[in-house]
């Protein structure tokens, strides 16, 4: 077991940079800002904070039981497609979701040809996609991932015996799963949702392509359009907030059912009838379809103009960079959540355990606030990392520990601490619990951390685009530089190679995770 | 499980990210670089500094975000910032820089010359490299040109669900309703600004891209966009359907902002800042930046692109584009007053 005081320090040093940003937070509370924030409450906060708030439960809500829903179809159930849909329906993860909204926006309002043309032929009417419901929509459709990816890895670890037991109790299989299956996968699904509420809290790329007005761009207004870092500093710090309510809601909903379990042998999938096959099949290939498949063929049209003359040599170096970052990131963020989490576990002092939660709610910061709050404080106190990749690095860690977090902290609560205890008795090594009983159960769960915090870091950009070396350009930034000045058909290109760029990891990821084929 | 086993998983990476620091280079020693934070796209100024670097011998590294990050950026980095040239795609940010002692003051005949006063910072710590003319754009077939005139007549109430507008959260609206107070003053520049949301056909848009291409498809007749994405539009369809309308010509001038640049407090190489300032303001420089953005020169005596001459000359506002910077924070208010999101 890890000594006490060694469990807290990893603790508290993988929650420094956190704490460092939510200190520069508060303290923007004590600073005097002029009156830009009683404007801001005047005039734009209520509905900003009420929009953001149907936003988060809309999106969670909708994310958590698309998900869900989809994770069970294809962890326990036989139908045509299985095999194809349990890794391609992650694919919505490597598209970033303000290009999913401006894809939504070209194809879907009022003047796209679609429209124009459903409108012209059949006086079609519809309510515009630039709306709250709009941003909720895309929001959805590229976030429910999470929950289907975290969900999916808790079903398929979930042990046949629970549903034997329940059916040598009398239950049938539909019972046996709500009645013992969905508990069981419950805290994995709250983690997930949990991520997906933080993320869609600090989200300003998808409600700026629609225009829907949130505390996030309440915050930009006030730091770019009124020159007041301190007041946007001061609305960050209501998302904190709010994040940090969210993670106690989730921590709590999570005591209630928390479960255990033992590993045995896994889940067998049963074939579905082939009507309700077919419905399946249909599910997950229009939500497929919608998320990934239709904003592609977008891209597509939208590059093909200009493929020859923006795709050259230089698209190799964005790739390997992009790919290098995104990689480097993930490793490091995966290796210090999994080391969190361990040290979660044991007793740990009472400074460390106030101090952890705080390590992941840099999630909910938007990244340009959050790369700023961290860049000062960092280049002022070690003024020789500049040019160096070390603040970007640790910028990543703060935003997106999270992301890292959620799967394998889920993981590992499945496992008892009476494996824990009865491994110490037979007098085995640390190490040697962690390679034969620890990894085999959890390594689902890491390489699920591993592929969200890939994918969520190759798409990364505030951050990136402060902290990067001079010339340092990856396909992220080549997509801001092409949309700054809303050049979006050229924009495609970059964009479509950060879409393949994420392809790969996704599907070795499927190959490597347990019974996932 | 054994922590020593970890650390030494967690030092090797951060072994290897020592690997990818770019060190500072010791064979540029031969001309010192410029270094430039803009705001300004890759590809709209990299041609031109390599241009610049084959020209004068003078390499320039530069790093592209938002101007209100770059600006943290420098105030962070303070003296030991890299950077010579604040490079932004406006005027406020410039003020911005300027006003929180970011900038430089730097006297140079050759600016003074080739740029007009009103593009200027009359401390003169910051320079316009090109203009960014925002003006009234129509549906040629539902608009009779004569019956515009003014931005401010579009808050009459015959345009009532005809009028299309960004969002007012991007800068070019906050210079212009910036410039509007200035020229009206607060009271009045309100009066207009609730009109014009009265008057609009669909929410406002995330770009001016969408505000042009929903006049074209019939959702609304009028709209205010920079000059520019009409040019980009029209190179790739000839024929779309939206002309230019040159506002407030009886008056104070059509609006415009500044793509520009200033040298920073903490200069290393402000003399190679500055050349490549004077070089960008004349002659081949000065056409290439402005034109390979649609945008108009600052210097009168360079030709401007033949597409962006095809609209027509235009009196451009005769106040000095630094007031765009100093009330912008104010401008943003009234939006917020007026309801324009």
């Amino acid at each position: 077991m890890l000594a006490r005081w060694r469990a807290s320090f990893v603790i508290l040093l993988a929650a420094a940079p956190a704490v460092v940003v939510l200190l520069g937070l508060a303290g923007a509370w004590l600073t005097p800002a002029g009156d830009t924030l009683q404007h801001q409450w005047r005039y734009l906060l209520p509905d900003a904070a009420r929009n953001t708030l149907i936003l988060v439960m809309t999106v969670a809500l909708g994310a958590a039981l698309l998900g869900t829903a989809l994770a069970a179809l294809v962890a326990l159930y036989e139908f045509p497609g299985r095999a194809f849909f349990s890794w391609s329906l992650l694919l919505p993860l490597s598209i970033p979701g303000y290009v999913l909204a401006a894809v939504f926006a070209g194809s879907l309002d009022y003047s796209s040809p679609l429209y124009s043309w459903l409108r012209e032929q059949f006086g079609w009417q519809w309510p515009s996609i630039r709306s709250l419901g709009g941003a909720a929509l895309v929001l959805m459709l590229t976030l429910f991932p999470y929950v289907y990816l975290i969900a999916r890895v808790a079903f398929e670890s979930a042990a046949q015996r629970y549903l034997e037991a329940a059916s040598l109790l009398g239950r049938t299989r539909r019972q046996a799963t709500r009645e013992v299956l969905l508990p069981l996968v419950l805290p994995a699904v709250l983690a997930a949702t949990a991520l997906v509420a933080m993320e869609t809290l600090a989200d300003f790329g998808v409600v700026a392509a629609l225009n829907v007005d949130t505390l996030t761009t309440a915050l930009y207004r006030a730091w770019y359009g009124m020159f007041s870092l301190v007041t946007a500093q001061q609305v960050a710090g209501l998302l904190v907030l709010a994040a940090l309510l969210l993670l106690a809601l989730e921590h709590r909903a999570r005591s209630w059912v928390r479960v255990r379990e033992a590993s045995g042998p896994v889940l067998q999938r049963r074939p579905l009838p082939a009507l309700t096959a077919a419905l399946a099949t249909l599910f997950a290939s229009s939500i497929l379809g919608i998320s990934f498949a239709w904003p592609v063929m977008h891209l597509l049209s939208w590059a093909s103009a200009h493929l020859t003359a923006d795709l050259d040599a230089r698209y190799w170096g964005y790739f390997v960079r992009s790919l290098m970052l995104a990689g480097l990131g993930a490793l490091l963020i995966v290796s210090i959540s999994t080391l969190f989490v361990y040290a979660r576990r044991n007793a740990v002092g009472r400074i460390a355990r106030v101090v952890a939660p705080f390590a992941t709610a840099g999630y909910a910061i938007p990244g340009a606030v959050l790369a700023v709050g961290l860049f000062a404080p960092m280049t002022q106190a070690l003024p020789w990392l500049q040019g160096t990749l070390f603040v970007l690095f640790v910028a990543y860690i703060t935003r997106f520990f999270a992301v890292g977090h959620a799967p394998i902290a889920a993981g590992l609560a499945r496992l008892p601490t009476a494996l824990d205890e009865s491994a110490l008795l037979l007098g085995s090594r640390p190490l040697e619990r962690w390679q034969h009983i620890h990894w085999p159960l959890l390594k689902g769960s890491v390489a699920a951390a591993f592929v969200l915090t890939f994918v969520d870091l190759m798409k990364e950009l505030p951050i990136t685009l402060l902290t990067r070396p001079f010339g340092f350009e990856t396909l992220a930034i080549r997509v801001f530089e092409l949309t700054s000045e809303g050049e979006w058909e050229r924009a495609a290109v970059p964009a479509l190679a950060l879409v393949l760029a994420g392809l790969w990891p996704l599907k070795w990821l499927a190959g490597r995770m347990p019974h996932a084929t | 499980m054994r922590f020593g086993s970890c650390t030494h998983v967690v030092s090797t990476v951060l072994a290897a990210l020592g690997l990818f620091a770019t060190l500072p280079s010791s064979a540029a020693k031969a001309a010192e670089p410029v270094v430039v934070y803009s705001a300004r796209n890759e590809q709209l100024i990299k041609p031109i500094f390599d241009r610049f670097t084959a020209e004068s011998g003078i390499p320039v590294r530069f790093t592209t975000a938002d101007a209100a990050v770059l600006i943290e950026r420098l105030a962070a980095e303070g003296k030991n910032s890299p950077a010579d040239l604040l490079m932004t795609v406006d005027a406020g940010e410039l003020w911005n820089a300027s006003n929180r002692g970011l900038l430089r003051p730097t006297r140079s005949k050759i600016l003074e010359a080739n740029i007009p006063a009103t593009l200027r910072d009359p401390g003169n710590r910051w320079v316009g490299l090109s203009q960014r003319a925002r003006t009234i754009v129509y549906h040629p077939s539902r608009v009779d040109p004569r019956t515009l005139s003014t931005y401010e007549a579009l808050a009459d109430p015959v345009w009532k669900a005809r009028l299309c507008l960004r969002s007012s959260k991007k800068v070019y609206n906050q210079s212009l309703v910036a410039m509007m107070i200035k020229a009206r003053g607060e009271t009045a520049t309100e009066t207009t600004l609730r009109g014009w949301v009265a008057n609009l056909a669909a929410p406002p848009f995330a770009n001016d891209n969408q505000v042009m291409e929903a006049i074209a498809a019939g959702q609304c007749d009028v709209g205010i966009v920079n000059t520019y994405y009409l040019g980009r539009m029209l190179q790739k369809q000839p024929e779309f359907p939206v002309k230019v309308f040159w506002a407030n010509q009886r008056g104070d001038g059509t609006h415009v902002n500044v793509s520009g640049a200033g040298i920073t407090r903490h200069a290393r190489n402000p003399a190679g800042a500055q050349a490549l300032l004077e070089w960008l303001s004349a002659g081949e420089a000065q056409r290439l930046f402005a034109g390979s953005n649609m945008e108009y020169p600052v210097n009168p005596n360079v030709e401007i692109d033949p597409l962006v001459r095809s609209w027509g000359s235009f009196t451009p506002s005769r106040i000095n584009i630094v007031e765009a910077g100093r009330r912008q924070a104010t401008a943003v208010r009234v939006m917020d007053r007026a309801g324009w999101r």
